[in-house]
């Protein structure tokens, strides 16, 4: 867990917690990523916006050693991902991580969801998760009744919440939230942000958000980065966003369909 | 895009190549899952129960049905030159030989491997595939190992059955329609019939149900892009399956029976 100090100060001389730096990634001709570099301190909470299709989702894969970077590093407490199988794997034990769509398997109920990092990570009896499970759900707002649930018979908003769940019951050193707002309506999408804001604060994990949902990012960030063509373009703290002086987070952050970011609308468009 | 000829050859070569390599890494990998922890027993079984119990009506069936015509027509032929006292031999070892595991594979292609293929391919489309890996588990082992292992053991049971099933079609056709002497159609079939031609069927049903698992997980596992991606590669584990059955039977029948 974080040392008090290092909590307090993500830009410290301290290592950082998480460091992407000079990642590339390609798929075929289209280049997605192009030397982007982000440090994440120490229980310090990092939103990174940016249109649809500028490379969130894969800089994430990345992270995550879903996708192998063609060039640049990946480190989680100063250890480089891509060095072993064992060292990823050591990794993504620190790590939970919220899906886009939650990512709930079908296949087994709600606790059992919820219990899943618990039991087959851990090696945890069934009946301990299970009541470990319930009380990570009742942190979320779920009732112990949605417990033997299936995933097909929740809402939106419940999956997220079960979702989130399932990210925190390891009680992990890193959190990731994929777009955690989208398709939600405006107050289930508040409700998130706040658990996601509680959640993160009570474990005092690090954590790194993608999203294009300004109020949600506004309301989580400590520090805001923009990304745009593969590369972080500004980075500062979240209050700072509305002075950032930067055209295209300016263009973001007011929606406007005019601006420098324009062209490259158009190409994905297009392509 | 149209492209010159020769270059079209060179591509689809590439391709076939680029297929054929890629699966056999995957099979590879996946094989090699099967020997190291943690395993996952309670899915094996959940698996086993899938294939095995579940499958029984459709294959039970088609053995059935396949025995009873097997009489039928072998009646019809043999007939013209007096030979009908043949028909419980050309039953028996026509089923467990050939009609069994072929016919048992296929329809085990179509329920299961296409099954596999929806399952894991759904799985992959959204990220749950991705959320094991996040959990610290093998997707290889929590989804691969126990299809590859139930296929590959609960094929044989089925063939076993089909070939029961499909003999006892042949005596019902040949008993109740063709007026053969019950005893004398038992003690005709059992005469000639060797452990071989039964191993051999088994033989068979556990390549075959190795590789329909393997073609319906492989499938799913790299299947792309949202519903119409997961119906392709339902499609695609259920037509290579099919055909790496047919495939492997006359390797197999080559090997067991070439002189």
């Amino acid at each position: 867990m974080s040392t008090p100090e290092s909590a307090h100060n993500g830009h410290g001389t301290n290592e950082p917690k998480i460091a992407l730096r000079g990642l590339c990634k390609a798929f075929g001709g289209a280049v997605v990523l192009d030397g982007l570099d982000l440090e994440i301190g120490t229980g310090e909470s990092v939103v990174v916006i940016g249109c649809s299709g500028v490379g969130k989702s894969v800089m994430l894969k990345c992270l995550l050693g879903l996708l192998r970077p063609d060039a640049g590093s990946v480190t989680i407490d100063g250890e480089e991902l891509s060095r072993s199988r064992t060292a990823r794997e050591a990794a993504m034990r620190k790590i939970g991580m919220l899906f886009q769509n939650a990512a709930l398997f079908d296949s087994l109920s709600v606790w059992e969801n919820v219990a899943f990092g618990l039991i087959q990570a851990r090696g945890m009896p069934h009946r301990q998760a299970r009541g470990l499970a319930i009380e990570t759900m009742a942190q979320v707002g779920l009732d112990a009744d949605s417990a033997d649930l299936y995933p097909a018979a929740l809402s939106g908003g419940m999956r997220k919440r079960a979702g989130l769940a399932r990210a925190i019951a390891t009680k992990p050193e890193i959190i990731l939230f994929d777009e955690p707002t989208t398709g939600l309506d405006p107050i289930m999408a508040d409700v998130i942000n706040d658990l996601i804001v509680t959640c993160t604060h009570e474990l005092g994990a690090t954590a790194l958000t993608i999203t294009h949902d300004m109020r949600s990012a506004r309301k989580i960030a400590d520090r805001i980065a923009m990304i745009h063509d593969g590369a972080i373009v500004w980075q500062g703290p979240a209050a700072e966003i509305d002075s950032s002086g930067n055209a295209h987070v300016e263009q973001f952050i007011n929606g406007r369909a005019e601006g420098p970011i324009q062209l490259a609308v158009a190409h994905a468009a297009a392509g | 895009m149209k492209r010159p000829p020769l270059q079209a050859i060179g591509h689809g070569v590439l391709a076939l190549f680029e297929a054929v390599g890629r699966l056999s890494l995957f099979a590879l990998e996946a094989t090699s899952h099967c020997a190291r922890p943690p395993f996952y027993p309670r899915l094996l079984l959940r698996q086993m129960v899938e294939i095995g119990f579940y499958s029984l009506p459709v294959v039970g069936l088609t053995g059935l049905f396949a025995g009873m015509v097997l009489a039928l027509q072998s009646y019809t032929g043999f007939s013209r030159f007096s030979a009908e006292s043949t028909i419980p031999t050309v039953v028996v070892l026509s089923i467990t030989r050939e009609l069994g595991p072929v016919l048992a594979g296929l329809m085990v292609a179509g329920r299961v491997g296409a099954a596999m293929a929806a399952e894991i391919g759904t799985m992959r489309v959204t990220e749950q595939i991705d959320a094991l890996t996040t959990l610290s588990t093998n997707p290889h082992k929590y989804l691969i190992v126990p299809r590859l292992l139930a296929g590959l053991l609960m094929l044989p049971f089925l063939v076993l059955v089909t070939d029961i099933i499909g003999v006892g079609g042949g005596y019902l056709v040949s008993v109740f329609k063709l007026g053969f002497n019950p005893d004398a159609y038992i003690n005709n079939t059992l005469e000639y019939l060797e452990v071989m031609d039964v191993a051999s069927g088994l033989v068979k049903a556990a390549v075959f149900g190795y590789l329909i698992a393997l073609m319906g997980c492989y499938h799913g596992f790299h299947s792309r892009g949202g519903a119409q991606g997961v119906g392709k590669a339902t499609t695609n584990a259920v037509v290579t399956g099919a055909i790496l059955v047919l495939i492997f039977n006359y390797i197999i029948t080559e090997a067991f029976f070439a002189q």
